[in-house]
């Protein structure tokens, strides 16, 4: 029971910190963006003030709407987003819920936050979020193949080695990093499904070259071009911890390394010093897997955006499957 | 996948009148079939303005102002093209040195209009970073003019029978600095967008109209041009300074040798263009020749002129979007011109529109509507809407007269 108690706490303030940290990475985000094109761009804070904004502003519902969709959508989308940093195991400190869900799951959570912002969309009744709704589903579709591809293969490799707990837990993969189980063939496999992840996360996160759901200049922010209020504030948080999210599970997959352990610490400092290093190591996974690519991009049409994802990436990371199958059956 | 033809169940979706892609007012009705273009209208008609009607009560050297603010992009083209066309009416003579200004002054304003364009049309397929590196490179244009006119829109600098302001020697060294500065760094710009997949991707064989199609339906300028059809009043019908110029048309296929005639081309039009107009003003600014600067400056004298003269004058040029023609009409004794009718190049380039909407789709449609660079309050006219019954009504020109004399009548009893 204290257990419990305990579990409630610690998953409420992560949440909240979770929260405050997406939109503190999305200010980075925007001034390095804003850098890198020779402006100086908006303060840190930013994004924070634009949801305080928003959760003061009127909340309207478009005539055609169907009400109680339209306004549980975002809800249902930021839950589901926030809910997967409970099963991230954050530096040394094991995920909170831990025993109750592993990938598969996280993949699900990252699935059913996009259904609720389509359904959102659907539901406002306007042909610009009507087109957005259905660009999006388009997408999921395209990058859900190469990110199973990368999720099975690495369990099914963390399996064969016989690494110790669930082989879809990612306490396992943190546990043992999926480097140092494998030959160099499987190494260069392992950076070939790095790679694929790093294309999926603009698409997972809605951001250029893989912003087609919203894209401004097209479809007017497609599927939010309804919400205003309070509804807006959650979409725009949901997808700056969507973003934060999808870091994290990349770093949980592919750079789980502690600086702690590194050191020498110990006790109650490891906790500390990972669970910084742990937050500093997605904040660079997203500048090189968000920033990075939407500075150098424009933005894909949307059956474009399906081929690069069924083709290319696809084909990278059953590529990567086939190196890291050959160095494990060597 | 021929418009039309196929039966589908198609829905339908504005572009506009107020759209992020687009920089003025303008609607296109799409049919689309999923993300496909079934059909597209083109729905002009939310910011006419009546400048031509507003000309009828002003004099000559006051229409130069009013012919300004048609465009703040190709304000100088305007100009140009009616002080030319007041001087074709009054046989008033251009000075040399007034001639290579205004050709100069041309130049840097097609400059200005084309990285302009540019960098709006990659801001449309959401480049962003193309877009904010356009703006970086049309600041030292923007600085020139500044620092020639003291205007960085609406120069005020052409007048009937010359232009207003000198080329000094510290404008020279301006104008020089320019002319390196963009051959040094012009470049990046190409770079940056024509060896970009994705851009390259988004661009080509997006909007297409063949060369026969830009004849039939009159496309000009870089339109035209990028439809690989050589056509350009600099080099068909040289004015001002331009007839010792030798300049060229510039077509896609002396450069890539094959025309596509898709936003791609029209693209690579425009910054090709960008180093044409730089040669242009190199060789004007070796050759400036010294003289007067105008034919009259005492502006009383000239209007008392142009109050002698009766007659039309007509003059084309060749603006950064296409040809504009302005025809004046002047009627001896009377000091306001009679009449004055204008045609800006959009009014031709948007005629091509529906042909270029064929088997494309949703994604391309701001970058379509934005590849002729239009210009939509120079080619606007009049369309009514009522709100309430959702009818949409083109005016003639009787009952927009009789609506201009009871709104008189109206204004006079109160």
């Amino acid at each position: 029971m204290t257990l419990f108690i305990v579990k409630i706490i610690a998953g409420t303030a992560l949440l909240l910190l979770t929260m405050l940290l997406a939109l503190l990475g999305e200010g980075v985000d925007r001034i390095v963006h804003a850098r890198m094109q020779n402006r100086i761009g908006p303060p840190a804070l930013q994004p924070i003030y634009d949801v305080l904004k928003l959760l003061g502003k009127e909340n309207i519902v478009p005539r055609r709407a169907v009400a109680w969709l339209f306004n549980g959508a975002p809800l249902v989308a930021l839950v589901t987003a926030l809910m997967v940093i409970l099963y991230v195991p954050i530096g040394s400190l094991p995920p909170i819920l831990g025993g109750e869900g592993d990938l598969i799951l996280i993949l699900y959570l990252f699935a059913l936050s996009a259904v609720a912002m389509v359904v959102g969309g659907f539901a406002s009744g306007s042909t610009y979020a009507n087109v957005g709704s259905q660009r999006e589903m388009v997408l999921m579709m395209s990058y859900e193949l190469p990110l199973a591809v990368v999720v099975c293969t690495l369990a099914w490799a963390m399996y064969h080695v016989g690494a110790p707990g669930q082989p879809f837990s990612l306490e396992t993969f943190v546990a043992m990093p999926v480097w140092n189980v494998l030959g160099p063939a499987g190494v260069f496999g392992v950076l070939a499904l790095l790679g694929t992840m790093l294309a999926v996360v603009p698409a997972e996160v809605a951001k250029v070259p893989m912003d087609i759901a919203e894209a401004k200049t097209e479809i007017l922010e497609g599927l939010i071009a309804e919400y205003s209020g309070r509804n807006l504030a959650l979409l725009k948080l949901t997808f700056a911890a969507r973003t934060l999210v999808m870091c994290a599970v990349v770093v949980a997959l592919f750079f789980p390394f502690s600086l702690g352990k590194g050191i020498g610490f110990s006790g109650f400092f490891l906790f500390v010093v990972d669970f910084v290093w742990f937050w500093a190591k997605v904040l660079a996974v997203q500048i090189v897997g968000v920033t990075l690519l939407r500075t150098a991009f424009g933005r894909f049409k949307p059956w474009q955006a399906s081929r690069f994802y069924w083709v290319q990436v696809a084909g990278f990371a059953l590529a990567g499957m086939v190196l890291i199958s050959l160095d494990i059956a060597m | 996948m021929a418009v039309g033809t196929k039966k589908t169940k198609s829905y339908k979706l504005p572009i506009g009148p107020v759209h992020v892609g687009l920089k003025e007012p303008i609607t296109a009705w799409l049919d689309l079939d999923g993300e496909r273009v079934v059909n597209a209208t083109i729905r002009p008609g939310a910011i006419h303005r009546g400048i031509e009607f507003m000309a009828r009560d002003r004099n000559p050297i006051q229409v130069i102002y009013l012919a300004e603010r048609i465009c703040g992009i190709c304000s100088f083209s305007h100009i140009t093209a009616f002080v030319r066309a007041v001087e074709d009416a009054a046989d008033i003579p251009v000075p040399p040195r007034a001639q290579a200004i205004r050709a100069i002054l041309l130049e840097l304003e097609r400059l200005h209009s084309h990285i302009l364009w540019a960098g709006v049309a990659c801001y449309t397929f959401g480049y962003d970073s193309a877009f904010h590196l356009g703006m970086i490179l049309r600041e030292k244009v923007m600085d020139v003019l500044e620092a020639m006119t003291g205007n960085r829109v609406n120069y005020g600098v052409g007048t009937v029978g010359g232009v207003r302001r000198d080329i000094t020697p510290a404008v020279a060294a301006e104008i020089r600095d320019l002319l390196h500065t963009y051959q040094s760094k012009f470049h990046q710009f190409g770079d940056v967008v024509f060896e970009d997949p994705i851009a390259k991707a988004r661009m080509r064989d997006v909007g297409p109209l063949t060369a026969e199609e830009s004849v039939q339906f009159c496309a000009l300028g870089p339109t035209a041009r990028g439809s690989g059809h050589r056509v350009d009043l600099r080099w068909s019908a040289p004015y001002e300074a331009y007839g010792d110029l030798d300049v060229t048309p510039v077509v896609p296929q002396d450069y890539l040798g094959e025309v596509h005639g898709d936003v791609y081309d029209r693209f690579l039009v425009r910054v090709m263009e960008v180093y044409q107009s730089l040669e242009i003003i190199e060789k004007l600014m070796d050759g400036l020749p010294e003289g007067d600067l105008a034919w009259e400056t005492k502006v009383p004298k000239v209007i008392n002129h142009l109050k002698q003269t009766e007659g039309e004058g007509f003059s084309a040029i060749e603006a950064p979007r296409g040809d504009d023609t302005h025809v004046v009409k002047l009627t001896r004794g009377e000091e306001n011109i009679t009449w004055w009718k204008v045609r800006a190049p959009t009014y031709s380039n948007a005629v091509s529109w529906p042909l270029m909407f064929r088997e494309q789709e949703l994604a391309d449609a701001p970058l379509i509507i934005n590849s002729v660079d239009p210009c939509i309050s120079c080619m606007e006219r009049v369309l009514v809407t009522d709100q309430g019954k959702g009818a949409e009504q083109v005016m003639d020109k009787q009952q927009m007269t009789e609506l201009c004399r009871e709104k008189t009548r109206r204004l006079m009893r109160a």
